[in-house]
């Protein structure tokens, strides 16, 4: 199991430096100019002397080098400087976002509790719903309740997100005035009413996830859980005289809990990068919105560094899943 | 036991059916999947049909300004069922014209990410050689972020694919190409495990022996026998491409202003959701009815082509 690990993780590095690269020469390739929106009136040559402060006349495999120099090596550092007060790291050779004239981590560092709460709040509730429906589900198959069931997550996850986000701040927000239909990220919860308003503006957004997430793990739960129910154990076990309740929620939940939460480990990363949606429709000001301010703004270090970290969180979890995997079920063996 | 043998005489007695007579009948016996065969049928039938019925232009916006102000944001009436937009387009034509769009991107991009998946999937599965190259480079597919990186490209390609091939047939390749290229993996993967169970079957040793070449052997015999996984994972192909055309356009990165797409109408409704609600609900109902109906088939689909389940 750890060799595996070990392997697993070698395999990552180079994995990591071609999506680093792929993402590089894909902004490369871009005919933006991220000193479109200067005026006309700059002269030339002060205008090359603005590319040359940007980096810009440099070799692109220069910048290549520099971009892995300054993400795998300065960022690290300075972020052990501000944990530890030391001052090992160059002030001056961090990713800077073009488009805030700050260090694009620390934007990413603000814009991480609002993403973090929203989306991850949405996931765990999601899953909290996904799983008890799913049990259920599979017990009384073709019931009322499997049927209604089957028919939520199939609504769930085919109507879009943008599109239930919207129905939701219409008859919410709109008709009924209950809820705000955008996310005031300026509110501190420092008193009860703020912390009233936060969860009222906190509800909508959510909810539209959380039901988009349960609606595909109450699938593969209630799958998981037909398949395990016909198993030879299933029926030993009724056959010692145990109840109803161990047989299900000890026996077969245990059993079937092994792939979904490998299915749970792989939605992580989209936690960070895939609300990109929701968070357009409630003017979230979290990560995926960033992304999109970025793009809109040819800020390509800034667009680069944050497609990096949703595509190293993607590996990594990945990773996980299959370790995971590996440590619930031992009759997996990766050798 | 009695029943089952007059079964096997019967099975015996009668024609041979084919497969696809088997599967339609099992297809049949799954409720939702009818409905939503139906339901498709109909919304395919009303956009490519429709226009030829309802003959108003969807981007004609009156030329006179009086008459145009007057014409903008009405209700439902005779002459405008759904009512019309904010410069008076009537918005029943425009939904059939986004459909139209917006089926045709879902359909082509399909069609693309399964002849990629397909292409990659058997080649794996049959040259050994290959299998070392290809699969991780599929693993590789699977681990990008799809969404941002769909985002890249969209917005960094439309201006020189709109300059080269005119903006609308440019926008239009470039939203199948993304899409295409970034949902193929799932269809490889599956089909790769197919082929790979396949080759060690023995009609396949019997056609090696007789000296059958490659290109026929995949043609002939590994073809055929993977089209169900393809057709289940073509279903899904469509209602994934349209829910991401959808999004791009929706997050304003799709098809230009003047064009319309089903997201497309959405996103420009957003700005005045609140006085006209229709016109937010109306594309987005054709979305989700859609991809629900699709998906809906896809379900029937897969358990009609599960010999385990057919038959029972």
């Amino acid at each position: 199991m750890l060799t595996y690990t070990i392997r697993r993780l070698l395999i990552a590095i180079p994995t990591l430096l071609f999506i680093s690269l792929v993402i590089f020469l894909i902004l490369e390739m871009a005919p933006g100019d991220p000193l479109a929106d200067q005026p006309l009136t700059v002269p030339p040559e002060v205008r090359e002397k603005m590319r040359a402060a940007l980096g810009l006349d440099q070799p692109a495999w220069v910048r290549y080098l520099l971009w892995l120099r300054q993400f795998f090596w300065t960022e690290p550092l300075h972020l052990l400087d501000s944990l530890f007060g030391t001052a090992m790291a160059d002030p001056g050779g961090r990713i800077v976002s073009w488009q805030f004239r700050a260090p694009a981590m620390d934007v990413i560092w603000q814009r991480l509790p609002q993403t973090l709460w929203v989306v991850g709040l949405a996931y765990v509730i999601g899953v909290l719903i996904a799983v008890p429906i799913g049990i259920v589900s599979a017990y009384r198959q073709y019931s009322w309740f499997d049927n209604l069931g089957t028919f939520v997550s199939m609504v769930g996850f085919s109507v879009p997100t943008f599109f239930t986000g919207v129905v939701l701040i219409i008859v919410f927000a709109v008709k009924l005035h209950w809820f705000p239909s955008i996310y005031d990220t300026t509110l501190k919860v420092s008193d009860w009413q703020s912390f009233t308003r936060q969860v009222q503006q906190m509800v909508m957004p959510v909810a539209v996830l959380a039901l988009f997430n349960a609606s595909q793990i109450s699938r593969f739960m209630r799958a998981s859980m037909l398949d395990n129910l016909q198993q030879d154990y299933v029926r030993t076990a009724r056959a010692k005289g145990m109840t109803e309740k161990v047989v299900v929620l000890r026996h077969v939940l245990r059993n079937s809990l092994i792939p979904v939460v490998t299915v749970i480990a792989l939605g992580i990363p989209t936690i960070f990068g895939g609300a990109i949606i929701t968070e357009q429709v409630f003017k979230v000001n979290g990560l995926g919105q960033l992304l999109i301010t970025a793009i809109y703004a040819n800020d390509l270090p800034m667009v680069q560094t944050l497609t990096f970290i949703f595509a190293a969180l993607t590996v990594l979890f990945n990773l996980i899943a299959d370790v995971l995997y590996g440590v619930l079920d031992p009759r997996i063996r990766y050798d | 036991m009695t029943e089952a043998r007059t079964a096997g005489f019967d099975a015996a007695a009668r024609p041979p059916r084919s497969q696809w007579r088997d599967v339609w009948d099992q297809f049949k016996t799954h409720r939702g999947a009818l409905v939503g065969l139906v339901i498709f049928g109909a919304i395919l039938f009303a956009v490519v049909a429709g226009p030829l019925i309802w003959r108003l232009d969807p981007t004609y916006v009156d030329p006179n300004p009086v008459n145009m102000l007057k014409l903008r944001n009405q209700g439902p009436s005779l002459a405008h069922p759904f009512g019309t937009d904010q410069l008076g387009r009537d918005m029943l034509a425009r939904i059939m014209a986004g459909g139209r769009v917006s089926i045709a991107v879902g359909l082509t991009a399909m069609l693309l990410a399964l002849f990629l998946g397909t292409l990659i999937g058997v080649v794996a599965g049959f040259f050994r050689r290959l299998d070392g190259i290809l699969m991780p480079m599929t693993d590789l597919f699977l681990s990008l972020p799809l969404l941002p990186l769909l985002l890249l490209m969209v917005t960094l390609f439309r201006e020189p694919l709109g300059q080269g091939f005119g903006t609308e047939t440019g926008i239009f390749l470039l939203m199948v190409g993304a899409i295409g290229v970034t949902s193929w993996m799932h269809t490889a993967r599956i089909v790769r495990g197919e082929v790979l169970t396949l080759k060690e079957r023995e009609f396949v040793l019997a056609a090696r022996s007789i000296g059958t070449p490659s290109r026929r052997m995949v043609l002939r015999h590994i073809l055929p026998n993977v089209m169900s996984p393809i057709m289940v994972s073509a279903t899904l192909g469509i209602a994934n491409a349209i829910i991401t055309e959808s999004a791009l356009s929706f997050l304003g990165l799709g098809f230009p202003p003047d064009f319309p797409t089903w997201g497309r109408i959405l996103y420009d409704a957003i700005d005045q959701m609140q006085l006209y609600p229709s016109r937010v609900i109306l594309p987005g109902i054709a979305i989700s009815l859609t991809v629900l109906s699709v998906n809906y088939i896809g379900d029937g689909l897969r358990d009609a082509l599960d010999p385990r389940i057919r038959g029972r």
